[in-house]
Parts: structure tokens; C-alpha cells; sequence
């Protein structure tokens, strides 16, 4: 675990410090929980030396789920168990920017796909499903770290036919984000450039996140991933697939391959 | 069904596993009739090849009747009697339009790992672990085939399947080695490696103009494939001190016009650097062995070709860059262009222009795999390809 050694944790100390108070959200705590019980014993069994920090690293985080303290959050001044603590500012968030160029498909045709919003659920992987309210809103369900379900409804606040649309979070969404679609023509008139911005916090602040890439589900990979299958469906009317196919005999499977 | 599956290094095993069904409507099944193990099978075999997981099917040289199609194939018809090529395209995306089908963006579901291991994701590959899409193989009684409008190649009733069977891998891929060279009437090629690879690159050099093939190893019944069938003049490296030199000699002193590596990456040779490039292997430093690389490199002609369709999958040391650059050398490489060479070949083979059986050493049921995967490992009895029949 890093040793905060910044200004605002003497500052805190110097105060004479808050105590064990609680400053860590409930749902953050059970991510703690979890995250810290796995890389506690992912240490402990590794058999090697590095095994004792990855050890060392759990059993903070063990301790941070079950008694809602985290120092690390004290000295940085956050505090997610506060109401409303997860709408948290976006200065705080983490941005995600991916563009791909895809073929055969013209910025209006991919536009018109797209505004649909409930085409989405076509192909991104987490989503659950994307329900329209109105011409503007619609109410979303994906797939979190560590299985949990995660809804928030969105609103679309701007967009450009055939070029851009903008959307956000609203109310008291649990992963707050902003996020637009932008399409250009592509390289010698052919085809589409299609470029993704996303901005958000995760559930369980930038921890969670930390947590959630050594579980493979790090955002930067969820989107490329999501836009290469949005990709495949475009262009081949499909996407690449090898679930459900034969496999021989083998002993449990610790990890299993990732799909587009 | 029955499948050949990898459980580890030197470990394959036929074992039942069930049936493949069509998972997208572009997909086909196919009854497999005839299939065969690749020199590159041997890389997952001697587990040089990251991403293989225990129960993989392996193989991808495979052909046979479809038995079921998806609701959106049109061409390929239930009952059609295919040859199926080992790289999966989807036709649509921008390398597939522009004919470079083992570059195809769309047919990698872990195209993710691809990028992270090979620096870009290409097409899929049958058998051929995770990095390659983690498809199961055709060394077995059934197979799922994706886009099948765009891959299979359907095959007239009076070519056997053995006639025919090459054109899943081992044809196309020497024929586009050759084609690489850009071989002008009366050009001298060299060939590294006389496996099923560098017999049908030499003999496609033949096809496209050579007026002279210079074949390479030091195996003697593959030396003596290379003479008597595919007609090349024959060097054995053991027999030389120096491959580059011999060559030199052989040619007037200018060096071969183009040259073949039809080895790739698990090279062999007397050299010392052979035990330095194993030892790094051994430790992790390095994952390939270029031997092979870098005696083309040394021999090839100034301005001359060299052509790469033997295996790379990782890092390399010592290659003489400086002298491929001094010699302003050209340098084509890369996973075979099955569709763009696939119905041609037939054409050649159905002219009677070239019979691909005579690389055929062994043929075993699939239930002998195993033994199949170990005496081709170890070119013991003479194997040079093996066949099997489900």
C-alpha cells in the first residue's frame, strides 16, 4: 500500500485528524471486501515474495471494507459515505477516447443506428439492456465488476444529425458519466471514422477501478472492445464469436478468454 | 463427437467432445472427411505458442461435406463437398476488400489479446490458441465454419480428397512464397526447408517462371523429395561449412535472385549461435530462432527478394540489418491469402499442372493422432506430411 505523504494528509494530522469515522461508501465497502479478501489470498498462495505485498494490499482493503475507514480516502479528502457521495465530480473522473474507422457504412447510416439508443445493446457487452423513456431518455442496466448490476438513466443533451450525439447521466446515477459519438467520413471518402468519448466515475471511486482492471475489466478496454464489436456487426453483419463451441477435457478452468 | 485436443507440451489426446452447431447465421458445419497436421502445429505441440488452454482442438487443414449452413449463407449450399482454408474472413472489412484475407479485422473475438501479444489483431485461425481467436480445430469429426460464403471452397467429385486437401494450408502458402519472390522468367530461387511448405514453394517457383530452384536442409528423404519430385537442385547445410558461401559458388558468385525462408522460427542449425539462440530461449530472452533469417539475409542477391512464409510469432536477435539494407533487399512476408489463391490452385490442379499427393508420407485414422503428432515431430520413418481420416 502507498504511504500518502502529500500536504492535505499533514494538514489532517496536524488537525488532530477525524478518528475512525466512516468514509467510505457501502458499496465501496463490499468491493473492499471482496477485492481484498481475492488479492489477500491470490498473495498468500502465490508462493512468492511479491505474493506478501499483493497479501499486504488485501488485508487493507479487507480492513478498509469491514470497518468503513480508509486512511487513503482521508488524506485525499474524499469521503463516499456521505449522500450523494457518488455523484462525485467529474474533474474526478476517469476519460476513455477511442476512435475506430469502419468500412462500409456511411456517417448517416451509423448515426441513425446509433440514435436508437436501444440498438446499442446489440453490442456492447455489459449492457444488460437499454430501455427508450422518451426521444431523449432511456434507462440502462449493465453488468458491473465483480457481478453486480449497475442502472442509471441517461439523456441525450446534444446532438448534430449524422454527426454527433452527447449524452450524460442524470439524477443520482451510480456510475455518473458523460460520454459523446462523433461521425466523420472516413480516409478518401470511404467508410466511417467513429470516435468515442467517455468520462466518468466508476462505482467505488478510482479504487474500484484499480480493482476492477486486475479483474480485466478496465474501462479503456471495455470501450475498444465495445467498439470493435459494434465494428464487426457493421461491417460483416456479426460478431465473432467461439461461445458455445466444442472443448475437450480439462481440469477447472481458472480463466476464461476474453471475447471481442 | 471424436477431436484431437492439446492438454500440453508433447500431450495431444482424441478425445469425445460434443458437437459444433452454428453459433452466427453466416456459419456452416462441416462433416470432415480428410484432415491434416501443419509444421506449425508442431509450435503448439513443442508449446512455443502462448495462449493455448488444456482441451484446445487443434488443426486447421481440413475438408469435407457440409452438413448445415446459418440462415445468411447463400453460396455454400447443404451437401456441397468443400476444402476449408485455415484463416477466417469476414470479406467486408477494408483487408479483405483489398484481397490481404489473413489480415481480416472482423474474425478475431479475442482480437484484444492479439493486439497485445502481435501489435495488431488479424483473422482468425482455426486450432491455433487464443491469440488467433481460440476457434476449435478441423483434427476432428465436425467442424463450425464462420463466414462460410467467403472461405469454402467447393471441389468437383473427380479430384480425391487427397488431391484436393492442400489447398487448405500448405499449396496457397507456397504459392503465395513464391509469388512474393516476384520471380521474372529464368530467375534463380533458393528454398530453406524442404517440409510440405518449401516442396510446394519450389515447385511453384517452377509455375511462375524460375529458371533455376536451389532447395535447402539436411534431411535426406526430404533432400530427396525436393530432387526426384519437385525437380530442385539439392544442398545439404550439414554437408557444407558455409551455407552462404556454397550458395555464392552456385551461382556465380551473386547469390540466389530470391529467397525462401519456408523454416521459420524453430530453425535448426550447427552453428554456435544455434546454442546461443537456444539458450536465450531458455531463458526468455529471446523467443524465436532466426537461424534461418539470417543465413537468407547473407545470401540473397543485391537487390534481391526475400520471402517469409515460415513462422514467426515473437522477438528475434542478430539479424544483419545492415546487410539487407547495403544489398537494398525486399522483404514480403506473412500469413497465406487463402481466398485470393485458393479456386486458382484448384484451376492449376485440375489442368493437371501439379499433383499435391506426392507430399503425402503417412496415412493414419484420426484415433492415431497422437503417434501421428510424434513421428512428424521427430521425422522419424521418413514423415514429411501426415493425413487422417476421422
Amino acid at each position: 500500500m502507498e504511504t500518502i505523504t502529500s500536504q492535505s494528509s499533514l494538514a489532517h494530522s496536524a488537525e488532530g485528524g477525524h478518528g475512525q469515522n466512516i468514509n467510505v461508501g457501502s458499496n465501496e465497502r463490499m468491493i473492499s471486501l471482496l477485492g481484498g479478501g481475492v488479492l489477500a489470498l491470490a498473495g498468500l498462495a502465490s508462493g512468492r515474495k511479491s505474493g506478501i505485498g499483493l497479501a499486504i494490499l488485501g488485508t487493507g482493503l479487507l480492513y478498509r471494507g469491514a470497518t468503513g475507514h480508509c486512511s487513503m480516502y482521508q488524506a485525499l479528502g474524499i469521503n463516499s459515505a456521505e449522500p450523494h457521495a457518488s455523484r462525485a465530480s467529474l474533474n474526478e473522473g476517469i476519460k476513455v477516447e477511442k476512435s475506430l474507422t469502419i468500412q462500409n457504412k456511411s456517417p448517416e447510416e451509423l448515426f441513425q443506428f446509433w440514435r436508437n439508443l436501444e440498438n446499442l445493446a446489440q453490442f456492447m457487452e455489459h449492457v444488460e439492456s437499454i430501455h427508450k423513456i422518451d426521444d431523449k431518455r432511456s434507462h440502462w442496466v449493465v453488468k458491473g465488476p465483480a457481478g453486480r448490476h449497475v442502472e442509471w438513466d441517461a439523456e441525450i443533451i446534444n446532438e448534430r444529425e449524422n454527426e454527433l450525439i452527447a449524452w450524460r447521466t442524470v439524477e443520482d446515477a451510480e456510475v455518473a458519466h458523460a460520454g459523446s459519438v462523433r461521425f466523420e467520413k472516413g480516409p478518401n471518402g470511404q467508410g466511417t471514422v467513429v470516435r468515442v468519448s467517455l468520462l466518468y466515475s466508476p462505482p467505488a471511486g478510482k479504487l474500484g477501478a484499480a480493482i476492477a482492471k486486475l479483474f480485466g475489466e478496465e474501462p479503456h478496454i471495455q470501450v475498444q472492445q465495445d467498439l470493435r464489436r459494434f465494428k464487426m456487426l457493421m461491417e460483416s453483419g456479426e460478431i465473432a464469436t467461439t461461445k458455445g463451441q466444442p472443448h475437450g477435457n480439462s481440469p477447472i478452468r481458472p480463466f476464461s478468454g476474453r471475447e471481442a | 463427437m471424436k477431436a484431437l485436443c492439446w492438454h500440453g507440451k508433447r500431450d495431444v489426446r482424441v478425445e469425445r467432445v460434443s458437437d459444433p452447431e452454428i453459433l452466427n447465421p453466416r456459419d456452416a458445419i462441416i462433416r470432415i472427411t480428410s484432415t491434416a497436421i501443419c509444421g506449425s502445429d508442431l509450435h503448439l505441440y513443442n508449446g512455443y505458442i502462448l495462449g493455448l488452454m488444456e482441451g484446445d482442438i487443434l488443426g486447421h487443414e481440413f475438408m469435407g461435406e457440409v452438413v448445415e449452413v446459418g440462415t445468411e449463407v447463400k453460396r455454400i449450399k447443404k451437401g456441397d463437398r468443400v476444402v476449408v482454408p485455415f484463416t477466417i474472413s469476414c470479406g467486408q472489412c477494408f483487408f479483405c476488400k483489398e484481397e490481404l484475407f489473413s489480415l481480416c479485422d472482423n474474425s478475431n473475438p479475442s482480437a484484444g489479446i492479439a493486439e497485445k501479444a502481435l501489435g495488431s489483431s488479424a483473422a482468425g485461425i482455426y486450432g491455433y490458441s487464443h491469440i488467433f481467436g481460440g476457434y476449435a480445430g478441423g483434427q476432428a469429426e465436425y467442424a463450425r465454419v464462420p463466414f462460410a460464403d467467403v472461405g469454402l471452397l467447393p471441389v468437383p467429385p473427380e479430384l480425391t480428397d487427397e488431391q484436393v486437401l492442400f489447398l487448405s494450408d500448405i499449396f496457397p502458402t507456397g504459392y503465395m512464397a513464391a509469388e512474393n519472390c516476384n520471380i521474372r522468367q529464368g530467375d534463380t530461387v533458393a528454398v530453406w526447408g524442404c517440409g510440405p511448405v518449401g516442396q510446394f514453394s519450389i515447385q511453384s517457383a517452377w509455375l511462375l517462371g524460375a529458371g533455376r530452384v536451389i532447395a535447402i536442409d539436411r534431411i535426406p528423404e526430404r533432400l530427396e523429395m525436393a530432387r526426384k519430385h519437385s525437380h530442385a537442385e539439392t544442398l545439404n547445410y550439414t554437408e557444407v561449412d558455409n551455407v552462404v558461401e556454397a550458395l555464392f559458388e552456385l551461382t556465380g558468385g551473386r547469390g540466389p535472385d530470391a529467397c525462401i525462408d519456408a523454416v521459420g522460427m524453430e530453425s535448426h542449425s550447427t552453428s554456435p549461435m544455434h546454442y546461443v539462440d537456444r539458450a536465450k530461449q531458455a531463458m526468455m530472452m529471446e523467443n524465436d530462432r532466426p537461424h534461418v533469417l539470417r543465413e537468407v539475409i547473407q545470401s540473397c542477391r543485391k537487390g534481391g527478394t526475400v520471402s517469409i512464409p515460415g513462422v514467426y510469432s515473437g522477438l528475434v536477435d542478430h539479424i544483419p540489418m545492415g546487410i539487407a539494407f547495403n544489398k537494398g533487399l525486399t522483404m514480403r512476408m506473412g500469413q497465406t491469402h487463402m481466398q485470393k489463391y485458393m479456386k486458382r490452385l484448384l484451376d492449376r490442379i485440375q489442368r493437371g499442372e501439379i499433383d499435391p499427393t506426392f507430399i503425402i508420407t503417412h496415412r493414419l485414422k484420426l484415433d492415431e493422432a497422437s503417434q501421428g503428432y510424434d513421428i512428424f515431430c521427430n521425422k522419424e520413418d521418413e514423415c514429411i506430411k501426415v493425413v487422417m481420416t476421422p
